[in-house]
């Protein structure tokens, strides 16, 4: 393979209309005369069929490619390795575009951005760098899922958040949040504001579904999701990981517009029992704005089941608008990350105890609630 | 009096190097490989008896020889020249069945060691992250991991019923080196790698020496029990392949499936729907009790055991990263030597505009 004879079509701008075939017609080669073209100085067309050449100077090129150049009659055989639409520019000529644009576009410190920036590039090309056993991928996390999402969390949904000083420096917390808005922005909205505030990196846990989804699925791992179960949980939170739980799950994320803000059942207490298990803090979080941002007001389940999700949304924009529907509504954002209940002073067969499960998590549930309504309170107005 | 060590499956690579590497060992006696066909390879000290363990003769061979350990590897992943789905079904579930019945009715016999896989856990997208031994793995609808779950049940079964015996059974993550052919291998030997459209699965490699190492420490040790055995970390698929430098094709799971039929009839690799599942959901294995139980440490991680894969394949992809190495080597000493602040930035000549020529939108 690659070197494949492109038989050329056309008769290379000389007089004569051209067969296609390899040598024109002898009333063009009558016109043209029977000799090649001789080369241009500096040559016309690019070099041909050496590799080498194209990773020289423009200089050195022009050199080569007129050596090169067959002394037969007709053209060169091609190899369709040459032929990119971009073979034609010698890769000097485009570092020093590359490296023009960059200083004209970034000034001094041009040279060793694009340096830093490439070194990375190399990294990822040549699979050069680490994830953790979950898949998580530190530094794609940070220069880019929290980098693209960073301007709308500041921006567009103007988060405010409030009370992170109770998210732990260094150790285990679970921290603990209300579900809502049709689609889980709050989710990725929490990740940035607990990395840009608090300076560390929130691993979320997500549902099946999340990691049944192409695409879905990969960007999920390499963010620091990982399944919501027991032992994902127990294990993030044994390595000292700071885990983000949404226990409403989909009925508080899929719930209709008319009962925003009303936390739905906190599951079956898992989040609580991983807690105390591991005896580290529970932090619970009280997300205003999100409920605002896909206004669900209509479902349709018999759709939702043959696509076997959940739901499928139907919102005063969406599927209306189209695509232009899936514009999140700019709502004003709040966040309150709440005192951390300590759950290190309960032994360690309390997990398996129902009862103070359920006590737990109806104090997570309630604090949440309360403080939702206090951050509503003070918001005003949704789009304020 | 060392011990009489038996190992089956010493026809293929993996079974006749371990035979030869504990027959090197000074508290081994006497080795006995055992299999259908004579192993093609040097076996060394290794004494072979051919015998079917599909068949009883198995147990007139450890009766004669007074084995006292049997080590069983000859559980395998792919049909290959054994033939079709059913002669591999048939030499994995009947052959252990009747191993352990040979083994149960022998006095002599105090140490069952069964190479098993992690493939028994399965693949999807509600697994943990991180598979425990104490994790009951899903009933698998077919293909290697259900014959590696029944082949678990039989060694479950057994140590029931021998309680003298110690039982060791060993789940190793997908074993790679330069000379091993598994489905997993000749998968990511193909030129071309398809990956499934939008997943990127967690992979765990077993280098094909540590595999040696972890048998040949669970066949002297005096430790019972089932234990995961894979190197440190794990590599996601887009990482090994752009390690590896060869191109991906991204194809939905259903094509996959489609190309795994192609390639099985021109006998290229074995895209079998599990290893799609595989290379869909991805697998990872917790080896803390290995480490800390049975006191075995691989030597290689994941990504090292996976570099002395590579290292022999032929890089067919490189152009990304040589293109990228020579623009790094344009911009690196400058920017390491940016001494003066103002620096002309280096413009090529003028290059005159390109001719028109008919033959360039060929």
């Amino acid at each position: 393979m690659g070197d494949a004879d492109i038989i050329p079509i056309g008769t290379r701008g000389r007089p004569g209309r051209g067969t296609g075939g390899r040598r024109p017609s002898s009333a063009s080669r009558g016109l043209a005369g029977g000799t090649p073209r001789p080369p241009v100085d500096p040559p016309a067309d690019p070099p041909a069929g050496d590799d080498d050449a194209r990773t020289d100077t423009a200089a050195e090129t022009a050199g080569t490619s007129a050596v090169d150049r067959p002394a037969g009659g007709g053209r060169a055989a091609t190899t369709t390795r040459d032929r990119g639409p971009l073979a034609g520019v010698p890769i000097g000529d485009w570092l020093a575009a590359f490296q023009h644009a960059a200083a004209e576009l970034f000034g001094e410190e041009s040279e060793q951005q694009l340096a830093r920036f490439l070194a990375f590039l190399r990294r990822r090309v040549t699979g050069d760098y680490v994830v953790d056993d979950f898949g998580f991928d530190a530094e794609m996390t940070e220069r880019f899922f929290i980098a693209a999402l960073r301007p709308i969390a500041q921006k567009w949904f103007r988060v405010e958040v409030r009370g992170i000083e109770n998210i732990p420096a260094t150790g285990g917390a679970l921290v603990v949040s209300n579900h809502s808005g049709t689609v889980p922005v709050d989710g990725l909205m929490t990740m940035v504001a607990i990395h840009d505030h608090a300076g560390r990196s929130l691993r979320p846990l997500g549902a099946d579904l999340v990691f049944r989804l192409p695409v879905v699925s990969t960007i999920a791992r390499r963010a620091g999701t990982t399944l919501a179960c027991s032992e994902d949980a127990e294990r993030l939170l044994r390595e000292g990981e700071l885990v983000g739980v949404w226990p409403e799950g989909f009925k508080g994320i899929g719930k209709p517009f008319s009962e925003r803000y009303k936390l739905q059942r906190f599951g079956r207490g898992g989040f609580v029992a991983a807690a105390v298990r591991t005896g580290v803090p529970i932090v619970p979080l009280s997300v205003v704005g999100a409920e605002e941002i896909y206004p669900l007001v209509g479902n349709l389940p018999s759709l939702a089941r043959l696509l076997g999700m959940p739901y499928v949304p139907i919102t005063p924009t969406f599927p209306l608008l189209g695509p232009l529907g899936l514009v999140p509504l700019p709502s004003k954002w709040m966040m309150e990350f709440g005192e951390p209940i300590r759950t290190d002073e309960y032994d360690a067969g309390a997990a398996d105890d129902p009862m103070l499960v359920f006590n737990v998590t109806d104090q997570v549930r309630e604090t949440i609630q309360q403080t939702l309504y206090t951050l509503l309170m003070d918001r005003g107005g949704a789009f304020g | 009096m060392g011990r009489v060590v038996l190992v089956t499956g010493v026809s293929r690579d993996l079974g006749r190097r371990f035979a030869r590497t504990i027959a090197a060992d000074p508290a081994v006696d006497r080795v006995i490989g055992v299999d259908v066909v004579p192993p093609r390879g040097d076996i060394g000290d290794v004494s072979f008896a051919r015998a079917d363990i599909r068949t009883p003769v198995i147990a007139k061979v450890i009766a004669k020889e007074d084995v006292d350990t049997v080590v069983h590897m000859s559980v395998i992943a792919s049909p290959g020249p054994s033939g079709g789905r059913n002669a591999m079904k048939e030499l994995n579930v009947i052959g252990t069945m009747q191993l352990l019945a040979a083994c149960q009715k022998a006095e002599s016999v105090q140490h069952v060691v069964v190479k098993s896989t992690t493939s028994v856990y399965g693949a999807s997208s509600r697994d943990p992250a991180m598979f425990t031994e104490a994790v009951e793995p899903r009933v698998a609808r077919g293909g290697y991991a259900k014959d590696a779950q029944e082949v678990e049940s039989y060694v479950r079964g057994f140590a029931r019923r021998r309680p003298d015996v110690r039982v060791l059974m060993l789940r190793a993550a997908n074993v790679i080196g330069p000379s091993v052919e598994s489905p997993m291998t000749s998968y990511l030997r193909l030129p071309v790698v398809p990956t499934v459209l939008g997943f990127d699965p967690r992979l765990q490699f077993l280098l094909d020496e540590d595999l040696l190492a972890v048998m040949r420490h669970g066949a002297l040790s005096d430790v019972a029990g089932t234990f995961n055995v894979a190197g440190d970390g794990v590599l996601t698929l887009a990482q090994a392949i752009r390690r590896m430098q060869r191109p991906t094709v991204p194809l939905p799971p259903a094509a996959l499936t489609g190309l795994g039929r192609l390639v099985q009839r021109v006998r290229v690799a074995e895209l079998s729907p599990e290893l799609v599942a595989f290379l869909t959901y991805g697998r990872g294995v917790d080896t803390t009790r290995s480490r800390v139980e049975l006191g075995f440490t691989p030597t290689h991680t994941s990504a090292e055991a996976f570099e002395v894969f590579a290292a022999g394949l032929h890089r067919t992809f490189a152009a990304p990263d040589r293109l990228l190495a020579a623009i790094e080597s344009r911009v690196a000493p400058v920017a390491t030597t940016l001494a003066a602040p103002v620096r002309p930035v280096p413009v090529a000549p003028p290059r005159p505009t390109v001719v028109p020529e008919g033959g360039q939108h060929g």
